[in-house]
């Protein structure tokens, strides 16, 4: 494992000697500094380091890139504490104050205080674009044949939409199921899905945008990624979201001035979110998508 | 990161020297106090006397349970974490009884160094006791062997952990326990470790990687040894594991059988003996047919609770988990085997009978609950039963010879069903409280955690009640929190759990099995997520999230002793017999585990919990009690019973109230 570069032990930079001893500390024990942070020059964030195109340890995701063009707007460097980005992920990260934002998470996510998004994207379906199949409607009826790989998330009520969806149309025979987590020894898990698209083990996946649209930008084989339409029915089910950053209830300071970077910055980041294939849709629909909460 | 397995890497990793504090022989560590060398010293010559005195029990073949059965019937000891091989978690030592038991004190503590939820059992074997702690601190998984009298550490032993592993595994750190055979203490780490330590000095002998954590795999149970075989049960149902129990050789650490709770016949291990009970559970391949195409190579029926078994009837019995990861409207079908109580052949593991409880899981009804066996007085016949304190709130009897349903009564307040249809043996649906996409369905009891959890009851063969921590909660779904799991938003099952009639979240109550009802409860704040001891003294005992350890008379439910601890209990309290002829009662506190989450309802009773798996495993009752990690060690003041002035029954110093006179399951 990658020694963490920093593990938010000290609230103060002065001291090489802390850095040190926080470097083999075990950021699970970090207890919070007593002492209030002073200002640094590190911009602390707590990311996935296995998965793009989100994030990776090597910074090759574009949460890695924004996390670089917000800390230059601030005046300072990016400093990561890795962590998976599962359940517990906030709790034993942003809410341990290993760090002091996370560079995605939905508007209205309730662990965090969320910035103005920047970016909005769907849900999708993902072929190969040799089989012409230009499916887009949830309600397809191709559905009901065609093999189709969904992302699950877990019991306890929690799935993908589409996968809840086709569940309720009754459509479970031809449904084959990745975990979001897949193998976590392997590059970025959650691609599992994309690939099985390419290797035509599944006629189509449901994912969702940035996972499909990257997995289309790498792939060797040309795939077709489209929206999914025709959701409306399944509400309170979301198939598009806004994505913002998140920084710890409470952070207003911090949350006013991302809020004010990610306004000014808004043309390099939306070109940053294109060239990742990051599919990117209005937020006009937003007002009918969220009309239950 | 993403380092591969590699076997010869871990293992040199693990018997690295310097990475435990105190390790190799007792004399070697600590003769540099003379004091403590002579009680040492005193305490193996002890220990010498009480091995030869089971010198005819270990003559038995290599390998055959009547050692370890022939041990746990010693009552000055406590050698598998439900005391016996029939789970009842009953002690026949009686000098604390309900006489003296208000002069209980603390007689010595000792840190396990980690501070998450401490739910392990102790075990004693011979005046040494082994104690586990969680998969946290700076040695997770650490193992002490102490001084049972004294309290002296003679030795530790600390796995070396995959560091891959922070952050992978789910929420739950805990370890039920640890156990013990032949002079050998058997650990299951989180990261799906499987170890065989020297019991005298800490050395390890063994270890087998039973799974791998980045796959979503963990272990949390605590094993048992049956036969020479080490039964261990997975966990990460959630994650899309598939549940399995695998009997290892206590010698080896080679895999003799492992037997899934889903697929093929040939992986369930039924072939030509199962015979179960219910026409239904007839058929070829049913852990196949009763899913969705592939539904059952994810299909969860983990299990990470307890084991029981048989002697007379060669059988061990469990539970298994319930069905993932796919929601209920996914997976169409009885998704078999999962939330099923299983009879198997503790020789091959082949299953003889098995009891769905809760077929197409709704709730996450998990039946990993203990089976309790017992020869039971029914109808003027005795009846070989095992008595399975459900999740669903309904108190099983059980014919354990043939799996067929005596009696199933409620024993918490639900909703969720309608009662068990005792002809077929299935939960009769409440079409009302079945969870639907974008439907409110509220009040559903008993909430998910069940009307009790892993936490096990105490059976007293004097008082024939069956003593039951658990919870009482109940619960609405509502599909409209916004989730996010690596990368990927979705909305999900917004859950709030709140305290069920009557206010109160938990409850310590007394069943009497034959005449099917609740002698006396006592109903708590919290959610009771420890578990109970019963003794020959007529006293229970059982801790709460909110730092009480209680001793009551197990007749009548009277409060007779209390304690407060510097941390909540999720423990397993047990009790033996020290060098000095006084009998001790030890528990672990430190709060932690899934009731974190439901106690946190403390502070707001209606408070959004943002889908069950999401809250939190660690900011447990802020208001009560933060982490700790302490082994307390009681007895007697004076050392033994005597001639105790009586002194007037205290009241619960946490409000808790005693309800008694046939209470209904409200």
């Amino acid at each position: 494992m990658r020694p963490l570069g920093n593990t938010g032990k000290g609230g103060r930079s002065c001291c090489l000697g802390l850095v040190a001893i926080a470097l083999v500390i075990d950021p699970a024990l970090s207890a919070p500094s007593p002492l209030a942070a002073a200002e640094t020059d590190e911009f602390k964030v707590c990311a996935d380091p296995n998965n793009l195109p989100f994030s990776n340890a090597d910074g090759a995701g574009f949460e890695n890139k924004l996390a670089e063009l917000v800390a230059g707007e601030l005046g300072k460097r990016v400093t990561y504490s890795w962590w998976a980005q599962r359940r517990g992920f906030v709790r034993s990260t942003l809410n341990a104050e290993l760090c002091d934002a996370v560079m995605g998470v939905p508007v209205d996510y309730e662990l965090v205080e969320t910035t103005r998004p920047y970016y909005r994207s769907t849900y999708v379906f993902v072929s190969r674009a040799g089989r012409n199949l230009d499916v887009a409607s949830i309600k397809d009826a191709r559905l009901n044949d065609l093999k189709i790989g969904v992302h699950l998330i877990g019991s306890d009520g929690m799935n993908t939409p589409p996968s809840l969806a086709l569940g309720q149309r009754n459509i479970v025979q031809n449904v084959v199921g990745y975990m979001i987590y897949g193998d976590y020894r392997e590059p970025d898990p959650p691609a599992r899905l994309m690939e099985a698209v390419e290797k035509g083990d599944i006629d189509i996946a449901a994912a969702w945008g940035p996972l499909a649209g990257y997995a289309a930008k790498i792939s060797a084989v040309p795939l077709t990624v489209v929206p999914i339409t025709d959701t409306e029915d399944f509400a309170p089910l979301r198939f598009q979201f806004d994505i913002a950053l998140g920084v710890r209830k409470g952070d207003h300071a911090l949350k006013a001035r991302l809020d004010d970077i990610l306004a000014r910055k808004q043309p390099e980041i939306r070109a940053l979110l294109e060239s990742y294939g990051v599919p990117l849709v209005q937020a006009s629909s937003r007002a009918a998508e969220t009309g239950t909460r | 990161m993403y380092r591969s397995a590699n076997a010869r890497t871990e293992l040199s990793q693990r018997n690295k020297p310097g990475a435990v504090p105190i390790r190799g022989a007792i004399a070697a560590t600590f003769l540099g106090n003379d004091i403590r060398s002579r009680i040492l010293l005193l305490g193996g010559a002890i220990a010498l006397i009480a091995t030869s005195a089971f010198a005819q029990t270990r003559a038995a073949p290599a390998g055959d349970s009547a050692d370890l059965d022939a041990l746990s019937r010693d009552q000055n000891q406590w050698v598998m974490a439900p005391r016996d091989y029939a789970n009842t978690r009953f002690s026949g030592l009686d000098q604390i009884n309900t006489g003296d038991v208000g002069q209980l004190h603390l007689e010595w503590m000792f840190s396990l160094g980690a501070d998450r939820g401490q739910e392990a059992a102790p075990l004693i074997v011979n005046n040494t006791m082994y104690v586990v702690g969680p998969y946290a601190g700076p040695h997770p998984n650490q193992v002490f062997a102490l001084d049972a009298t004294t309290g002296d550490l003679k030795w530790s032993y600390a796995p070396k952990p995959d560091t891959a592993a922070q952050g992978v595994a789910c929420c739950d750190v805990v370890t039920r326990g640890l156990a013990y055979d032949q002079g050998k203490v058997f650990l299951n780490t989180l990261d799906n470790y499987s170890v065989a330590i020297d019991g005298n000095t800490g050395r390890e002998l063994w270890h087998t990687k039973l799974g791998d954590v980045n796959e979503g795999q963990t272990i949390t149970m605590a094993p048992l040894v049956v036969k020479g075989k080490v039964l261990i049960g997975n966990s990460g149902g959630e994650l899309g594991v598939r549940g399995w129990v695998t009997a290892l050789d206590e010698n080896t650490g080679q895999t003799i059988w492992r037997a899934y709770s889903t697929g093929p016949d040939s992986d369930v291990l039924i072939g030509s003996d199962f015979k179960p009970f219910y026409d239904w559970l007839k058929g070829k391949d049913l852990g196949v047919t009763s899913w969705p195409p592939d539904g059952w190579k994810t299909g969860g029926g983990t299990m990470w609770g307890w084991i029981s078994y048989d002697p007379a009837l060669n059988l061990i019995y469990y539970g298994s988990a319930n069905p993932g990861p796919w929601n209920s409207n996914q997976r169409p079908g009885d998704n078999l085997w999962t939330t099923t109580v299983f009879a198997r052949d503790a020789d091959t593991g082949a299953a003889r009978w098995a009891l769905p409880l809760n077929p197409h899981d709704l709730f996450d009804h998990d039946e990993i609950n203990e089976n309790v066996l017992l020869d039971l007085e029914i109808n003027g016949q005795v009846r070989k039963v095992l008595i399975h304190p459900a999740r669903n709130g309904y108190m099983y009897v059980v014919d354990r010879a043939t799996g067929e349903i005596l009696s199933a009564d409620a024993y918490d307040y639900i909703t969720a069903t309608k009662g068990i249809d005792l002809k077929t043996g299935r939960p009769v649906s409440n079409a009302e409280k079945a969870p639907a996409l974008g439907k409110t369905v509220e009040d559903v009891c008993p909430a998910a955690p069940g009307a009790k959890d892993w936490q096990p009851t105490a059976w007293s063969p004097r008082t024939k009640l069956l003593y039951v921590p658990h919870q009482h909660l109940c619960m609405n779904f509502k599909a409209s929190d916004v989730g996010y799991i690596a990368g990927t938003p979705f909305v999900g099952a917004a859950v709030d759990m709140y305290s069920g009639p009557g206010g109160y979240r938990g409850e310590f109550m007394a069943w009497d099995p034959v005449k099917r009802t609740k002698l006396w409860a006592i109903h708590e704040n919290f959610p009771v997520w420890t578990g109970t001891l019963v003794t020959a003294g007529d006293v229970a005992f059982y801790g709460t999230l909110d730092r009480w350890f209680k001793a009551v008379d197990a007749r009548n439910g009277t409060l007779l002793w209390q304690f407060r601890a510097g941390s909540g209990f999720v423990g397993q309290p047990v009790t033996y017999k020290g060098t000095d002829g006084a009998q001790y009662v030890a528990i672990l506190s430190g709060v932690g585990g899934w009731p974190g989450a439901v106690a946190a309802a403390k502070i707001d009773p209606r408070v959004r919990n943002a889908a069950l798996g999401f809250v939190g495993a660690t900011q447990d009752l802020p208001a009560y009690s933060s982490g700790g990690s302490e082994l307390l060690v009681f007895k007697l003041a004076g050392g033994q019973s005597g001639s105790v002035a009586p002194q007037p029954n205290p009241s619960h110093a946490n409000g808790a109230q005693l309800e008694t006179g046939n209470a209904p399951a409200r």
